[in-house]
């Protein structure tokens, strides 16, 4: 659209007629001036301003064009798993790198020609519309209540209370067979919560090499992640179970333990904590050697495995619990049972 | 008019306009586009910020057409055999699997995977900007309230589509993620344990979740946020849009340009240049590297986990909350994690429920379609600053860690800044923007009754040196001038005209309060009238 299309009515000096004041006020000098006067642009003047913008518009469509091209062009000519390197962003897939520009040229040139197009060469006078109240007039108002009325009186609801009454009912009962059909969602929580795979004579794996743990394994500052014997990555439920029976191992000086049922429960100051932290589930895996703290990465609850895993900072509400353990007749870890207190997050029943 | 007559007319008409009689026979267009083809539009740059919500959203729903393509909501668990080397032979599952299938298999799909999550931070981002936009300038006011709640139910629906959706890959991020939700469910009392297992189907991870969640994702939670984008659009147009005030502008009428053709430019052209910057940006920069992070397993954790954004303040909430925890009658009461469950819906209600407890205080009930100017609101504009502080300290707390490692601070102080700044930032921060508002109202006053500083230093001939103040024009002393004041509600008569006392309620009493609190002396500069303008401007050598 060129400055000659506008029509006359949208022009300032037709817009002047209907009001716009620009002197001050002498009465009020608060009041409102009414809309200030059109100024012009340059393109609605001179129209090789307007040939020039028209060109601009037509060139950033023309480059979006381009793009497109491009876009095809580098998916048929581009092999997916090309990397390039790319100042200052680094080694990256060049299909996806190439795609990506393309198409963004190719967008964002359309959506800056329509801009510009709209800002240079579409008219610029800007309009006044009425508003209207959002509610309705009175007589609005009362026609609707009187309808209401009447269609009320005509159903008769108000009157056989019986009829109200058994279809309120009916209404409320009959989502309860929705309710209903959630409940196999899942099985009953029970105690399942309360158990792991732990269980006496049961070995403790070492997690990288999958063999059983030998006491001389453990080295004092290690820390060594251990799975129950028997369960395999490929088993069917075995991220289900991993994620209660994760087990973490170090080796302490037996005097450095603090707590007295630590120090029962290890052997040979080899102790075994739940890996799965107390507080939402998170697996903990920063270990300090020097303090014997262990820190959740996800909220930062350390736990003092010195002193019986109990919290020192952090969000945890509760100590880690601990995996008894032994030395079977081969002289392997072994576990004397299962944990005798759930693992993870606490929930209502844990008590 | 004789049948022939039409039929003659019909024939004759360009095809477009067959087309639209074909149309309006059907479906009555022309009654429709009679009011809205030249509907104006107000300008302002902020006005675009919804639009930005509303085109990364459309952007999110095409692109994520797309990957469903290719994507197998499944946990059952397969080998690799894709070609990302490092990764070959692992077990992982399906859903995991075809992730990696888009990113280094499907030619593009990287790309549109990029684009997808890209929108939804952006999608989010820019509805908190929007709202806070909204906010700020009071444009929830009669008669938005309705679309104030729309706006909002979808920004916390978009978190939740947004937390649904990085958690389908299965990678090791987004399920260390899925089990912080699991240990937050597990801490609501009575039915904790009931509510994970029919959410996981069992013990968690179960075989189940990525499934629901597909479901959830794509189907759910995108049907209700559709809807409620299309009414959110319905209510703007039939509302009509805000406008700040301004020469010609009034609350009775909106001036801007007409949709055709201005606004279907501009709006139809952003629509692509918001595309192409995700597009771009999608080629630029990497955003959820699963082949980094690897399948999920429940025992394995990397360091620097962080949720997407928009989840940081409900992660700060669990950091940084002491983790209280009481046993009685051998039960557990969690409270160190269901405490910040039950906050984390309630910081965003505070901001939700504002609109309907300032119209309360003002008990006005006129329609409002002038933007107010944020000075010219200070208790409101300080609500809407605390409330920012307070979300962006809880970003802060969830992200304790990357502050500890960057900027080389004590992962315990930061904890503690988090636990003293969620009480104490909000409230300086009240108090400090209530402060910088009431100094620019002055500064505002100063200006429509002095004028403006001009620069330019006279020296009088007694040796004094002034600076020359311009005086405003008409139309910059009625935009300074335009907005309404309140005065603060009085409790009525307590005693009727027959000398009975009337008992006053208590709500009427923190009303008045409130009230007071809102637009009492030192909470608004009163603004300048015209006669005080005209005193100082009749009298002589004022500056």
């Amino acid at each position: 659209m060129s400055s000659q299309d506008i029509p006359e009515e949208n022009l300032p000096a037709e817009q002047d007629a209907h009001g716009a004041v620009s002197v001050a006020d002498e009465q009020n000098p608060f009041a409102d001036p009414g809309l200030p006067p059109h100024e012009h642009r340059v393109q609605d003047i001179d129209e090789r301003a307007a040939k020039r913008s028209e060109r601009v518009v037509a060139f950033l469509f023309t480059v979006s064009m381009l793009a497109t091209v491009g876009f095809i062009a580098s998916y048929v000519g581009i092999p997916h798993n090309k990397a390039i390197f790319v100042f200052p962003i680094g080694h990256i897939n060049a299909l996806n790198f190439a795609l990506g520009l393309t198409l963004g040229t190719a967008l964002f040139t359309i959506g800056a020609g329509a801009v510009h197009w709209a800002r240079t060469l579409m008219s610029d006078v800007e309009i006044a519309d009425e508003r209207h109240a959002i509610e309705a007039p009175p007589e609005v108002k009362a026609k609707v209540l009187a309808d209401f009325k009447q269609g009320a009186k005509e159903s008769a609801l108000g009157r056989r209370k019986l009829i109200r009454n058994t279809m309120f009912g009916a209404l409320a009962l009959f989502p309860l067979s929705g309710v209903m059909l959630l409940r196999d969602l899942g099985p009953l929580p029970g105690t399942k919560l309360r158990h792991t795979l732990w269980s006496k004579g049961k070995l403790l794996v070492n997690m990288n090499t999958n063999l059983p743990l030998r006491p001389s394994d453990v080295a004092v500052g290690s820390l060594t992640f251990a799975k129950p014997e028997g369960l395999e990555e490929t088993d069917e439920e075995f991220q289900t179970e991993i994620a209660k029976s994760a087990l973490m191992i170090v080796r302490l000086q037996p005097e450095n333990i603090k707590d007295k049922r630590e120090l029962e429960w290890a052997h040979e100051g080899i102790v075994a904590f739940s890996k799965i932290c107390t507080h939402v589930g998170c697996p903990i895996s920063l270990y300090e050697q020097q303090t014997h703290h262990v820190l959740c990465p996800c909220h930062q609850s350390t736990f003092d495995l010195s002193d019986g895993a109990r919290v020192i900072f952090g969000p945890a509400g509760h100590a880690l619990p601990q995996l008894r353990i032994g030395v079977s007749d081969e002289g392997y870890l072994e576990a004397l049972g299962d944990f005798e207190e759930p693992v993870g997050p606490a929930f209502w029943e844990r008590g | 008019m004789s049948t022939n007559e039409t039929n003659e007319r019909r024939d004759k008409a360009p095809a477009g306009e067959r087309v639209a009689d074909w149309a309006d026979g059907r479906l009555g267009i022309y009654s429709l586009a009679k009011s809205n083809m030249r509907k104006i539009f107000p300008d302002h740059w902020s006005f675009m910020l919804g639009e930005v919500c509303l085109y990364s959203f459309i952007i999110i729903i095409l692109t994520g057409v797309y990957l469903t393509l290719f994507f197998h909501p499944s946990m059952n668990e397969v080998t690799y055999h894709g070609s990302y080397v490092p990764l070959q032979g692992q077990l992982m599952s399906e859903a995991f699997n075809s992730t990696m299938h888009i990113s280094f298999d499907v030619r593009g799909g990287l790309l549109i995977r990029q684009i997808h999550h890209w929108a939804a931070l952006i999608f989010l981002a820019a509805m908190f900007v929007h709202m806070m936009r909204v906010f700020f300038t009071g444009a929830f006011r009669k008669p938005r309230e309705v679309n104030w709640l729309f706006g909002f139910l979808l920004f916390v629906l978009g978190m939740f589509t947004g937390f649904t959706g990085y958690s389908l890959p299965d990678d090791l991020l987004s399920g260390t993620g899925v089990r912080f939700m699991e240990g937050a469910v597990l801490s609501v009392p009575i039915v904790g344990t009931y509510l994970s297992f029919f959410l996981f189907g069992g013990e968690f991870p179960g075989g189940d979740f990525v499934a629901r969640f597909y479901s959830i994702h794509i189907l759910l939670l995108p049907g209700i946020m559709l809807g409620l984008v299309v009414g959110h659009l319905i209510l703007v147009f039939y509302h009509k849009h805000t406008q700040f005030a301004g020469p010609g502008k009034t609350n009775n009428n909106v001036v801007g340009m007409p949709l055709l053709p201005v606004y279907m430019a501009k709006a139809g052209g952003f629509f692509f240049l918001v595309f192409g910057v995700i597009a771009a940006v999608a080629a630029i920069a990497s955003i959820n590297p699963i082949w980094a992070m690897g399948p999920y397993r429940p025992d394995m954790v990397s360091t620097g986990a962080q949720p997407d954004w928009y989840m940081g303040f409900s992660e700060g909430l669990i950091r940084v909350m002491p983790g209280w925890e009481i046993n009685f009658w051998g039960h557990t009461l969690v409270l160190g994690v269901f405490i910040p469950l039950v906050i984390f819906p309630l910081v965003l209600v505070a901001i939700a429920v504002y609109p309907f407890i300032e119209s309360w205080v003002t008990g006005d009930k006129s329609e409002h379609h002038i933007l107010d100017r944020p000075r010219n609101v200070p208790t409101r504009t300080a609500f809407g600053a605390a409330w920012i502080s307070w979300y962006f300290v809880l970003l802060v707390g969830g992200g304790n860690d990357i502050w500890a490692t960057h900027f080389h601070l004590s992962i315990n102080s930061i904890t503690w800044f988090v636990r003293v700044g969620f009480f104490v930032v909000p409230v300086l921060v009240f108090l400090a923007t209530k402060r910088v508002c009431l100094g620019l109202q002055r500064r505002d006053k100063d200006k429509v009754l002095h004028g403006r500083e001009s620069g330019i230093i006279k020296r009088l001939p007694h040796g004094e040196f002034v600076e020359i103040h311009e005086p405003l024009s008409q139309d910059a002393l009625h935009t300074l001038t335009a907005h309404e004041q309140y005065v603060p509600a009085a409790i009525g008569a307590t005693v009727d005209e027959n000398g009975v006392e009337r008992k006053v309620k208590g709500t009427e009493k923190l009303r008045a309060k409130l009230s007071e609190a809102y637009y009492g002396e030192e909470s608004q500069i009163a603004k300048p009238t015209v006669e005080e303008y005209k005193e100082i401007t009749s009298g002589h050598g004022h500056h």
